[in-house]
């Protein structure tokens, strides 16, 4: 068995022509890892650049209208580039950057991570090349104008469903073209070892503040941290440092669309099966052949037929739940949390506000719950009109 | 023909006379009763190896000629157990050796154990997996082993030290991918494959190909001259993608012309 395992999920399975990239990666990261000089850098960005640690919000209206539980909002909306997505980036091109290359690409699917690379990039000075579905960029325009305003190249992807899977085949074609100069900075806890694991450290932030935070405030560790679940970076970056943590609850809302009846969902835990795909073993949905399923949300980030290994694993295991939460829970959730709190969160992180909607109330008040707000919503606010059937002129 | 008992076919057999060509086609593209056709008139034209890809929703180490094939294959309902028929059908009528290419996931989805026997009762000989790289080969092995189908191994431009080991245990021949990126028709490959070939003659007997990029007899020509093998995909998956049903004699022509070409 190779490196890079999570039970019987992980390792490396892409082509030969990645693999001593690959390597090199790995032994890069473990290197600066353990860097100081590298360390403190990637601190001072995310500190004075993207804004951490972000703030830990007691939503006290959301807990009095639940009734239930005490519900805490980890507010990765609020960071620079409006998600978590820029934790893992400022960490992967500064990287880069260290290991010589002068230019990064990367997938997108709602165009956050996009964004956030495109943000490093122009920061630290590298070329940058976003591969993003067809479909999403006509699904999120404004983020594809806001990756070009930072400098970055963006591709349309026109194969298969053109979206965020689309997007990762296409990014990974790239990659092997041209290794030497560039790095794929994959924006998931997911593809090919050391990606799950370096994806999961630079999120780790997340859940190490909440930690630390929570324990401030109610002097207690909470009954539940809850996150939306695409490939599942914001998810594991909140759940790593709980896992030890037998008491905290993990539950992952997975993207159910228009429910997990019919075929227009992305939940993949809940209907997938194993496989390997995009260089790792772990769940996908998939037909009886092994075919890779096309998949569908309301969101683009969360539009996506796999999960990350070590989600795969932490559901094997019992460690962590994952649940499905439907296109229209999402939306309400949306709406719920504009009036409840004056918060306008990302789409994707709806989904775990909805089944936080769900569980609050069966909770008893000495519980505590921890959202992982990962966006902020600007980017959705056309969609969620269209959704509604109301006319807007952008 | 099919008989075990009379003739044990293997990946080798290739190589017996001379250089070799290997062809490849997408199973299914136009129709599973069209690439028997087209398969049978490329072993007509001297075509010493044919390899059949298994069509998958998301082939990473493709360029969109055979991306495309893919898509058409899937699109007229091809499936992992259709292309066992064909390479059963094929089999009856030819002693070719027959290698499957495909994609991991259908592999692990129809199960290794029973994905290798029916590799074996179909008369496949070999199989080439492009996301399963030296690492990941162990949780196969044993599966080849068992049931007669050689593991063919890839080595690329960056393997670099890794040849050696690739090479090494490498089973039926050592494909040498000649050029970065997906597969497709190239004008020019620039890799230094007098070097590459070096390296993996140090380490093994087992006959080396090169594929990727490879379209004009020209090219194979030169190719001949360094590797014990021609592998081209992309060039006959487009002649098939623009003839449709009718590309069997298209495709003979060209093969023939390939072949006549590395064996000069």
């Amino acid at each position: 068995m190779s490196k890079g395992r999570y039970g019987v999920h992980g390792g490396q399975y892409i082509p030969e022509t990645l693999m001593n990239e690959i390597i090199r990666l790995e032994e890069s990261y473990e290197y600066y890892k353990k860097d100081p000089e590298f360390q403190r850098e990637l601190t001072d960005l995310l500190n004075n650049y993207a804004g951490r640690p972000s703030l830990l919000y007691y939503a006290k209206k959301m807990s009095e209208d639940l009734g239930g539980a005490k519900i805490y909002i980890k507010r990765e909306d609020l960071n620079h580039t409006g998600s978590h997505k820029i934790n893992n980036v400022l960490g992967q091109v500064l990287l880069a950057k260290k290991m010589g290359k002068t230019r990064v690409i990367a997938e997108t699917g709602a165009g956050q991570h996009g964004v956030a690379t495109a943000t490093a990039a122009a920061l630290l000075g590298l070329e940058c090349e976003i591969f993003m579905g067809k479909e999403d960029t006509i699904r999120q325009a404004l983020n594809v104008y806001r990756m070009e305003l930072l400098g970055a190249k963006v591709h349309p992807v026109t194969t298969g469903t053109m979206t965020l899977k689309d997007a990762v085949n296409e990014t990974m074609r790239e990659w092997t073209n041209r290794v030497q100069d560039t790095l794929y900075v994959l924006g998931s806890v997911m593809g090919p070892h050391p990606f799950p694991m370096v994806v999961r450290d630079f999120q780790s932030v997340i859940g190490r503040e909440a930690k630390k935070q929570i324990l401030e405030r109610e002097g207690k560790l909470p009954s539940a941290v809850v996150a939306c679940v695409g490939g599942g970076s914001n998810a594991m970056g909140m759940f790593y440092d709980f896992i030890p943590e037998a008491g905290v609850r993990l539950i992952g809302c997975e993207a159910a669309g228009k429910g997990i009846h019919t075929k227009e969902h992305a939940a993949t835990i809940t209907k997938g099966t194993p496989g390997v795909f995009h260089g790792m073993k772990s769940y996908f949905c998939q037909d009886e052949y092994g075919q890779i399923a096309p998949v569908y949300s309301i969101s683009a980030g969360l539009d996506y037929p796999g999960i990350g290994p070590e989600h795969a694993h932490l559901h094997d295991i019992g460690r962590a739940e994952y649940v499905p939460v439907t296109d229209e829970e999402a939306v309400s959730a949306f709406e719920y949390l504009a009036k409840t709190e004056g918060i306008i969160c990302a789409i994707e992180s709806a989904h775990a506000v909805a089944h936080v909607r769900k569980i609050a109330p069966y909770m008893k008040q000495e519980d505590i719950v921890i959202i992982c707000l990962s966006g902020r919503g600007d980017k959705d606010v056309a969609a969620i009109a269209r959704y509604r059937g109301v006319d807007i002129h952008e | 023909m099919n008989k075990e008992s009379k003739k044990k076919i293997d990946v080798k057999d290739a190589f017996e006379k001379g250089k070799a060509f290997i062809g490849f086609v997408t199973g299914g593209d136009p129709s599973i009763e069209k690439s028997e056709e087209i398969i049978l008139r490329m072993v007509e034209a001297g075509c010493d190896l044919i390899e059949i890809g298994i069509p998958f929703s998301d082939p990473i180490a493709e360029g969109p000629v055979i991306q495309e094939a893919n898509i058409r294959a899937l699109s007229v309902g091809t499936t992992t157990d259709k292309i066992f028929g064909l390479a059963e059908n094929v089999r009856r009528k030819t002693d070719v050796p027959l290698v499957l290419l495909t994609y991991l996931n259908p592999v692990f989805h129809y199960g290794y154990e029973g994905f290798f026997a029916r590799c074996r009762e179909s008369g496949i000989n070999g199989i080439i997996i492009p996301d399963m790289p030296y690492e990941e080969k162990g949780e196969l092995e044993q599966y080849g082993k068992k049931y007669g189908v050689d593991l063919i191994s890839l080595i690329a431009p960056t393997s670099e030290e890794r040849i050696k080991k690739i090479a090494n245990g490498a089973e039926g021949f050592v494909y040498v991918v000649s050029s970065m990126g997906v597969t497709g028709v190239r004008s020019e490959i620039t890799t230094d494959l007098e070097s590459m070939i070096s390296a993996v003659r140090k380490a093994t007997d087992t006959p080396a190909a090169v594929g990727f990029g490879v379209n004009t007899p020209k090219q194979a020509a030169q190719i001949a001259k360094i590797a014990d093998g021609v592998i081209v995909g992309s060039a006959i998956v487009k002649i098939i993608a623009r003839y449709g049903d009718e590309a069997g004699e298209h495709v003979y022509r060209y093969v023939k012309e390939m072949k006549d070409a590395i064996l000069q």
